[in-house]
């Protein structure tokens, strides 16, 4: 390649969402036909530092961005994906963006077909057009060849393997003649360790033909085997950016979730006395999209706060939906020992059992509904609770009196900042929100509650208020919980043991005081064999 | 997939083909009407309807599903009709006339961008859009023609003063393209410009599909996120396809109505949309699905059962609205039925793919299983 | 000033439009000596014979089936009921509530099936709906030319077999509602008490229904069916038990609808009643997916007194029929403007 200045450079970049920096003065360069590998925990800022690459309209929107982007030293500025992609940078986003009726070709070359121009052209524009197909398929080849990948162009992609469905994603941005960058947002984390391989190779292809490749990916000895350079994120922070050579796969698990700051242990130094086993689980899978669950087993003791960590898309959220019923499952759970049927909501509330969702708009709250209704109503249904007879016992309506009583117990408690119980729950902030799911969970006073990202989304102050109230519900009441959160520091902080979970099985299990690097290298795909053992801490 | 499920597949695919043939096969002798008859019958029937019928191709490509919002094209082609002949053009020139008017563009934009306002039950909007400008229709042509606008043709006005007759004599156009090349073939009349009019659609059709505006209709009518995110126009493209749907039945319409010699002025275009996509869904065409074998297929079936039904009726129970009511409700039932049939096997579809996922090594692909369902609209 | 702008937003203009209409209508109607009383009666008559209509509509827009345009379902039930009442000869009080109790069953085994139906067609259910109903009529209308009816009233004389068009129903439950009670104040003004308490207390057991566990189930599967499944409600239960109760309602609604007629019609006359349902609620400031006891209420009383104003006021104003016209045009716009109204927006 020779020696050149750098294709594309980020430099000090800091971006703000409301107050909360996600990235501060992050800064580095690529040159052409090198691969960076860009690593960091979920919420280090990968996502946000990617949009403002592409110009998404989020950025604009939330008051932009400081700091500069350079492509052969020229400043850029873009206000739309649009604008990115005429600037030569490629994308190829976790999920498919692809048309499934439509073959190989016709999605490579989408909205960029090849034409003949036709006699209609010059009354109605370009549009009237004739498609060129055997062109679009030339095309089509030529970037499959340029891969260096086995595709048929004739075929659909709705009867593809997965794989086959990445490397069309891949030619697609490719066969852009301007293309010079290409991004890879988790390429391999759909594809099987074989198919991986083949990709890798793939894009080792592509570099040496002088595309520069972004490849984002949790799989760290992924980003050492193909990467030239590796720049870890972390806290918004570029806090390492050094050639891949004599790096290893350790060095940057534990670069990639180091903190300055020593975890606060909510109870530092308190003796934990746990009482009998409550639920067991053995080979549980969960078919829930894009959080499978493959095969975990593990058991909670009474009064116990087990944390489930791990990244994103791992099927660390599987586990609770799948135990709750809420999505196809199979496997052994066991309740006080007595078996849970599974893929029944009702019976796994009846039971004992109670789940706090991540998807707090879409799962968690009647947001067009009072608070009153999103708190007593799992209550009611389940149990009964909150209905009173009326006309001679003809009929048993609605009791809102004690709805209102319960719901203002609950405010009173959480500390819900609204205006009455009778207020909806779309008008409530995102903390005050997941306030309210808990409370809907608190009131079927479980015996076994499940918590998922009770912190997603909220602001600082409301995470710990959050945190503080699990915390305190299972001191006061012995409840068991089982909390499941993508943030390592919050699990660290209230739970007794900490799970991760990994491709859909768990890693292992740590107590929360052991080392950062041990979670890193558990949530990078390289769980030291044998850590299973911890399961019965 | 194996064989039994593939027997499945083809059965339901083809459930209301099969089904309606079965009926009307059993029907033909019990009418006592004699296959040259019938085969006449069904000659003029495809030159009166076929027309129609292909306007709703183009945005079942755009994924828009049935354009029930047709009826819009066809009241233009009618206000086309009645300035053609208020201002006395007869014949071919005549139907040109109301064909070129351009009331129908208009008309196909007001649709199209009321459906875009609708996105995902474009159907039940386009149904009652179609109620909608019924009323502004009547309006303009019952109360605002000779009073607000000006009519020459004093003929063509209620006694009243203002407001057109309810029945208008078409004469002067009459037949007009069925008449311009009429051959005679043994028994048989075959109007030959009127057919050569739909194989020129016919071949527009098929040579659309090939343009770049072709494939960025079926791009959205696939998946119009994924198109969104390439680029396409997609709410630019939905109004074109309606546009050219509603010109199209405008000039169905005025075929029809050439054919039939005079046009009841507030009740022809009642029940354009259902026998137009009855036809096509009798055809074997879906929501998301349809050939121009469809439509021809579609026509005749449809037809052949509507011209035996009323003396099949009569014969069986000694009841000729027997007959009508059951041509009614097997048009209103094969729509019922199609839809029904087309949304439960695009839910099991939908399943079908997450089942193939289950515990295999895949992941993450939630997007493409639940965009997979029908094919490629050939 | 916030308040009255939020007012404007959820009730949207073309709603405050009819009203302001509407009033003016009532304004104008001295003018052009249409007599206020006569008007008045006539709103209220119409009121009580559609009210249950678009009652009927509240328990699906609550379970997230959207607007019941397959209400002709329930409207057969309620003419095969009302037809075997006058079959069987019953009389007044047995003539008007035979022929409920006779509809109930054929209601409720229709709604159960139409419900099945539609659970498996989620996200279509209105188009669907519409050519269920349709289909249905149609089948009926053989039905009613081939059922061994032989009641000397309800059959052609001429072919001494097949159901009329329209059967009188003098002399079996006429009125029955409407006479109940029923305050006469001059020769142009009838308070139908009766038919008005009756309408009333289906709404009331209504508003009954939708405080019970179970009404408090169905509302939440249709404001987001996630939540009430994560709760351990069966959507597909709930949504089924809102259409039957759907079913049941125009069943009755048909009947009442006769009393006060005075006619069963047969045949084809079913098929255009669920669009003036439908406007009726959605004029009464419901929405695809929220509808309420007011809504009900005020929507029919909009409505109806839209349809029996227009004719009197504007008619004799522009001496012209342009009133069904302008009919068309408002019922049909509203529903419109409902279809296209974003409704998903707080998910």
């Amino acid at each position: 390649m020779g020696q050149q200045g750098p294709l594309l450079s980020i430099d000090h970049i800091s971006k703000e969402f409301y107050g909360n920096v996600v990235l501060n003065d992050v800064s580095f360069e690529l040159k052409a036909g090198e691969i960076l590998g860009l690593v960091g925990e979920n919420g280090a800022g990968k996502t946000t530092l990617m949009h403002i690459l592409f110009g998404m309209p989020v950025i604009a929107d939330t008051g932009g961005f400081k700091g500069r982007i350079c492509i052969d030293g020229q400043e850029v500025s873009f206000s739309s994906p649009f604008d990115a992609l005429d600037a030569g940078i490629g994308m190829v986003h976790q999920e498919f963006s692809l048309i499934p009726g439509f073959t190989t070709t016709e999605n490579i070359v989408l909205n960029r077909e090849s034409m003949k121009p036709s006699i209609l052209n010059d009354v109605f524009g370009d549009r009237m057009s004739i498609l060129d197909r055997q062109d679009m398929k030339k095309r089509a080849e030529a970037a499959i060849e340029k891969l260096g990948v086995k595709l048929d162009p004739d075929m659909l992609v709705s009867e593809m393997p997965v794989g086959h469905k990445q490397f069309t994603e891949i030619a697609r941005e490719i066969t852009r003649s301007k293309t010079r960058i290409l991004v890879l947002d988790e390429p391999t984390a759909v594809l099987a360790e074989s198919e991986a391989e083949v990709l890798l190779k793939a894009l080792r292809k592509l570099a040496s033909l002088g595309i520069a490749i972004i490849f984002i990916s949790h799989r760290l000895h992924e980003v050492t085997e193909v990467a030239d350079r590796v720049v870890v994120l972390r806290d918004g922070i570029a806090i390492k950016d050094t050639p891949v050579a004599g790096v290893s796969v350790r060095d940057i698990a534990s670069w990639m979730v180091g903190r300055s700051v020593a975890t606060e242990r909510v109870s530092e130094g308190e003796a934990r006395e746990f009482g009998p086993e409550i639920l067991s689980v053995e080979h549980l899978w969960v078919d829930m999209p894009g959080e499978t669950v493959r095969d975990v087993s593990f058991s909670v003791r009474k009064g116990e706060i087990l944390g489930f960590g791990g990244l994103a898309g791992q099927g660390k959220l599987g586990i609770p939906n799948g135990i709750m019923g809420l999505f196809q499952a199979g496997g052994v759970v066991r309740l006080h020992g007595k078996d849970v049927p599974l893929n029944e909501p009702r019976t796994a509330l009846e039971i004992g059992m109670a789940f706090v969702s991540e998807d707090r708009r879409g799962v968690g709250l009647l947001l067009d509904e009072s608070l009153k209704w999103n708190i007593a109503f799992t209550a009611m249904q389940i149990q009964g609770k909150y209905l009173k007879t009326i006309l001679g016992g003809l009929f048993r309506i609605r009791d809102e009196a004690e709805m209102r009583k319960l719901t203002e117990e609950y405010i009173a408690m959480l500390d819900v900042k609204c205006t009455s119980p009778s207020q909806k729950a779309k008008e409530l902030s995102g903390g005050n929100q997941q306030k309210i799911c808990l409370a809907k969970a608190f009131a079927v006073k479980p015996d076994l509650l499940f918590v998922s990202e009770p912190t997603r989304g909220i602001d600082v102050g409301a995470k710990k208020l959050v945190l503080d109230t699990i915390h305190r519900y299972n001191r006061d009441y012995g409840t068991t919980i089982v909390m499941v959160s993508s943030e390592l520091e919050e699990l660290r902080s209230i739970c007794d043991r900490i799970a991760i979970v990994d491709e859909g099985k768990i890693a292992g299990i740590l107590p929360p005081t052991a080392e950062l690097p041990e979670f890193g290298l558990l949530m990078s795909g390289l769980g030291a064999n044998g850590s299973q053992e911890d399961l019965s801490a | 997939m194996s064989g039994t499920k593939s027997l499945g597949r083809f059965l339901t695919e083809y459930a209301v083909v099969i089904i309606f043939l079965l009926i009307t096969v059993a029907a033909i002798p019990s009418s006592g009407l004699s296959i040259q008859y019938i085969v006449q019958e069904m000659i003029t029937r495809l030159g009166r309807n076929t027309f129609l019928v292909l306007a709703l191709l183009l945005p079942i490509y755009a994924g828009m599903g049935l354009n029930f919002g047709m009826t819009l094209g066809a009241m233009s082609g009618q206000i086309g009709l009645i300035l053609a002949i208020n201002f006395n053009i007869g014949g071919v020139e005549g139907l040109a006339f109301a064909a070129l008017l351009g009331t129908a563009v208009f008309m196909g934009w007001i649709c199209g961008v009321v459906l875009n306002k609708a996105k995902g039950r474009e159907m039940v909007t386009g149904y009652m859009l179609a109620f909608f400008i019924n009323g502004i229709y009547q309006l303009i042509v019952l109360y605002m023609m000779g009073f607000v606008f000006p009519i020459r043709s004093s003929a063509i006005l209620l006694s009243r003063g203002y407001g057109i007759r309810n029945t208008l004599n078409l004469e002067i156009v009459r037949q007009s393209l069925d008449n311009f090349l009429m051959l005679r073939l043994g028994e048989y009349t075959v109007p030959v410009a009127t057919f050569l009019v739909i194989a020129v659609l016919c071949v527009f059709v098929v040579w659309f599909k090939k343009t770049k505006l072709g494939q960025d209709m079926r791009a959205v009518g696939h998946d119009m996120s994924v198109a969104d995110s390439a680029g396409v126009p997609v709410d630019r493209t939905r109004i074109i396809a309606i546009i050219i749907s509603t010109v199209l039945a405008s000039y169905g319409q005025i075929i029809f109505l050439q054919n039939m010699g005079n046009m009841a002025t507030y009740n022809a275009h009642d029940q354009t949309s259902f026998f137009a996509v009855a036809a096509i869904l009798v055809g074997g065409a879906s929501v998301k699905k349809a050939t121009i074998p469809n439509v021809l297929i579609g026509v005749i079936l449809l037809h052949v059962l509507f011209v035996v039904t009323p003396r099949a009726g009569q014969n069986l129970f000694g009841s000729a609205m027997i007959g009508e009511y059951f041509r009614q409700f097997i048009g209103y039932g094969v729509i019922a039925f199609s839809l029904v049939l087309y949304a439960w096997r695009a839910r099991k579809d939908a399943a079908w793919s997450r089942e193939g996922l289950r515990g295999s090594s895949s992941g993450a692909v939630p997007a493409a299983a639940a965009a997979g369902g029908e094919g490629s609209a050939k | 000033m916030r308040s009255a702008k939020q007012f404007v937003t959820d009730f949207g203009w073309p709603r405050i439009i009819i009203f302001i209409f509407l009033v003016l209508l009532f304004v104008a109607a001295p003018f052009f000596r249409v007599r206020i009383d006569a008007s008045i009666s006539d709103v209220l008559n119409r009121f009580g014979q559609n009210g249950l209509f678009v009652l009927a509509m509240v328990p699906m827009i609550q379970a997230g089936c959207g607007l019941n345009f397959g209400l002709s379902l329930g409207i057969i039930a309620g003419l095969i009921g009302s037809t075997l009442s006058v079959q069987f000869g019953l009389l007044g009080v047995f003539g008007f509530f035979g022929a409920v109790g006779l509809s109930v069953p054929f209601a409720v085994f229709f709604g159960w099936l139409y419900g099945l139906l539609l659970n498996k067609v989620k996200g279509e259910e209105m188009t669907i709906a519409m050519y269920v109903g349709f289909a249905s009529v149609m089948f009926m209308c053989i039905m009613w030319l081939i059922l061994p009816f032989n009641g000397p009233t309800m059959i052609w004389g001429y072919a001494g077999k097949g159901l009329r068009t329209t059967i009188t129903i003098e002399g079996f439950y006429r009125h029955f509602l409407n006479d109940f009670l029923a305050v006469r104040i001059g020769d142009s003004f009838v308070f139908p008490t009766g038919m008005l308490l009756f309408v009333g207390f289906c709404a009331f057991l209504m508003w009954l229904f939708l405080r019970t566990k179970t009404g408090t189930a169905m509302t939440a599967v249709g404001s987001n069916p996630d939540y009430a499944r994560a709760s351990g409600i069966s959507a597909d239960k709930m949504r089924t038990i809102s259409v039957i109760i759907s079913t049941v309602l125009g069943a009755a609604g048909i009947i009442v609808y006769q009393q006060s007629y005075g006619f069963i019609q047969l045949y084809t006359a079913p098929l255009a009643m669920p669009f003036a349902a439908v406007a009726a609620i959605l004029i009464g400031g419901a929405s695809v997916n929220k509808a309420s006891m007011v809504n009900v209420l005020v929507g029919a009383f909009l409505f109806q007194g839209l349809l029996t104003m227009t004719p009197s006021v504007i008619n004799s104003a522009l001496q012209t029929d342009i009133s069904e016209v302008v009919r068309i045009i408002v019922s049909n716009g509203i529903i419109i403007y409902a279809l296209t109204r974003k409704t998903k927006v707080t998910k």
